[in-house]
């Protein structure tokens, strides 16, 4: 049984200028232990998903239209009453957040900041906590934990802050470790080490993680299984392995084509044409369509799906699913 | 930062070597001591309210001895501020009126703090429709004109000098719940609250731990600034005849008497429209001070 099921979530903000639909039907699973990565441009819903399970969707403006996600088989995250949800969120499933800089509470020492979640879910009591809170420090590398860990959010560099933020997310042992972006606002060096660490704690505790970037090669190294979104839709779902030597959609290859890195050097840069999508507009058929090099007229016309073409890969390319296309 | 670390044990600490890092209110409490013009204010509000405090030890008499022999004397020997025309000793009913001052000051503010506050927090924090009726409300307390409103409790509930506290309480907490509702909505979109979310917190909890601390620095520097506007408010009701009721002494109540005699006895009306003044001048000058110390983009860096 996997450990998070999402059914066909529907996240709608309700805005003056019309409902944009920040995610749009998206089904996925994920099972104990796996490690799941979503990657999809600014825009294309993948935080709002995580928001979305994690309940943290500000309503109003934003509404969950439908969908269920079931964790461990028994809790509807979107449905569950919010004290359900506050016995699961920071004891069963925990989220690193993008910017470190902002994620903790300014006033409040990170002691107390990393053991509140073992209070206020009775964990365990305050003289038990603080050592648990000491020894989470020194496991995500924080040098010199038992000194630091009476000192305020701004004595910490940014690398330190989100360590002090992956360790308080990990402090109660969750089944389910949303990273949403945790890389993006540490410099380069730091990058690779919250990775490392992410890892790490990952073989540890055999949690399950999901991993939300736009970052490619961060996926290539790190996850099993990778959902590629687009426009609030998942394009293309498949393993890390797959995705990358037997691409399924358009979108995914122009994205592989977009890393710097490995363009030919001195060529001008490949970029994709074009802008993603409005989204409070309602799109008809394949949203990548209008950027597509592929695309014909029936692209532009529903229904477009998901459909699995190789065990485990999934597409929504509706040429590629009639095997009219190879990339 | 490295180098303002203080290097002290924390014996309390459950690591005797733990460094305590320095607070934003501890740096807060640094940039505060180096204005000089708020701490000799603080100073200066600290002998007044210590001498009112003490004024039943302090006082040469008692603030309705009348010495109708003297009636209304200049400053002499004795009477260091002169006495009134009932002969009673101006210096003392000057204490007294202090505490009294002071005290509406205080409690007033704390009551104004306390409803605004909770009232704030909770609005800007719920938002939407409940922000929505609970902001018209308070538009619709600010609307009347206050002073009448504060007349009217009066009027209604009888002048005792703890309605008065409360009356005035209850008109100056408006300000109060717009800025802590503006401050805490800016808050309620920063990570570490999503993040305080996403760990389970309760919503009062969240409330209490993690947004009112970071609303605390406004909400002190506007604290500051009440106060001297309730003692205002305490002395223009006293003046009309609405506040403290004699033979209790208040500033209010003194400099009306004074000014009612102000050609004959002009020190009637000095002394404690001086010490009025002067406790307004430093509670702002304190508040200004707190506003430059607490200021949050000074203090990140």
């Amino acid at each position: 049984m996997p450990l998070l099921t999402v059914n066909n979530l529907r996240a709608y903000f309700h805005t003056r200028n019309g409902v944009v639909r920040a995610v749009d039907d998206v089904s996925f699973e994920i099972e104990k232990g796996d490690m799941l990565g979503i990657v999809g441009e600014s825009g294309s819903g993948k935080s709002v998903t995580c928001y979305s399970l994690m309940g943290l969707v500000p309503q109003p403006p934003g509404r969950i239209e439908s969908g269920s996600a079931v964790f461990d088989g028994k809790t509807d995250l979107l449905k569950c009453s919010t004290n359900d949800l506050n016995q699961i969120r920071g004891k069963h499933m925990a989220m690193v957040f993008q910017d470190p800089m902002t994620s903790l509470n300014p006033y409040m020492r990170i002691e107390d900041q990393l053991i509140e979640p073992l209070l206020i879910h009775g964990v365990c009591g305050r003289a038990e906590a603080v050592k648990r809170g000491l020894h989470a420090l020194e496991e995500v590398g924080v040098p010199d934990a038992a000194k630091r860990i009476r000192s305020y959010p701004h004595e910490f560099s940014g690398g330190m802050r989100q360590r002090v933020m992956i360790a308080m997310a990990l402090i109660t042992k969750p089944e389910l470790l949303i990273a949403d972006e945790p890389t993006t606002a540490v410099d380069v060096t730091v990058q690779a080490q919250i990775l490392e660490l992410i890892k790490k704690m990952q073989n540890e505790l055999g949690m399950a993680v999901i991993w939300v970037t736009h970052d490619l090669g961060v996926v290539a190294g790190f996850c099993r299984r990778v959902l590629v979104m687009y426009a609030g839709r998942i394009l293309e779902s498949a393993p890390t392995e797959d995705l990358f030597y037997r691409t399924k959609h358009p979108y995914t290859r122009a994205l592989q084509r977009s890393i710097p890195s490995l363009q030919p050097k001195g060529a001008e840069l490949y970029t994709i044409a074009g802008a993603p999508p409005d989204l409070s507009k309602r799109i008809e058929g394949c949203p990548f369509a209008p950027r597509c090099e592929f695309a014909q007229e029936r692209c532009g016309q529903p229904p477009i799906e998901l459909k699995t073409v190789e065990p485990g890969h999934a597409t929504a390319c509706v040429r590629m699913q009639s095997s009219e296309i190879s990339i | 930062m490295q180098e303002t670390f203080t290097a002290q044990t924390q014996n309390a600490a459950p690591l005797s070597e733990a460094e305590a890092g320095t607070s934003l209110w501890r740096d807060a409490w640094h940039r505060l001591k180096k204005n000089k013009m708020a701490v000799a204010s603080a100073v200066i509000l600290a002998a007044l309210s210590l001498a009112s405090v003490l004024a039943p030890w302090i006082a040469p008499y008692s603030y309705e001895e009348q010495n109708l022999a003297l009636r209304a004397v200049p400053p002499q020997s004795g009477h260091w501020l002169g006495t009134d025309a009932l002969g009673r000793d101006q210096l003392t009913r000057l204490l007294y009126g202090g505490r009294v001052s002071l005290m509406v000051g205080i409690v007033a503010t704390g009551v104004a703090l306390l409803i605004g506050v909770t009232y704030g927090a909770t609005s800007g924090f719920f938002g939407g429709k409940v922000d929505m009726a609970m902001m018209r409300i308070v538009d619709i307390i600010y609307a009347l004109p206050f002073t009448i409103f504060v007349i009217l409790l009066m009027v209604f509930f009888g002048r005792d000098i703890r309605l008065l506290f409360v009356a005035i309480g209850a008109v100056e907490w408006l300000t109060m719940a717009r800025i802590v509702r503006g401050q805490v909505q800016s808050l309620k979109k920063q990570e570490f609250i999503e993040a305080a979310r996403a760990l389970g917190l309760r919503r009062r909890r969240i409330i209490f731990l993690h947004m009112i601390p970071n609303v605390l620095g406004p909400i002190i520097v506007y604290a500051t600034l009440t106060v001297p506007a309730v003692m205002l408010l305490e002395a223009f009701l006293s003046f009309l005849g609405l506040g403290v009721q004699p033979p209790m002494s208040s500033w209010g109540l003194m400099i009306k008497d004074g000014a009612d005699r102000m050609e004959e006895c002009p020190w009637l009306l000095i002394a404690p429209g001086v010490t009025l003044a002067v406790t307004l001048f430093c509670l702002n000058f304190l508040g200004d001070g707190l506003r430059d110390a607490l200021d949050v983009r000074a203090s990140k860096d």
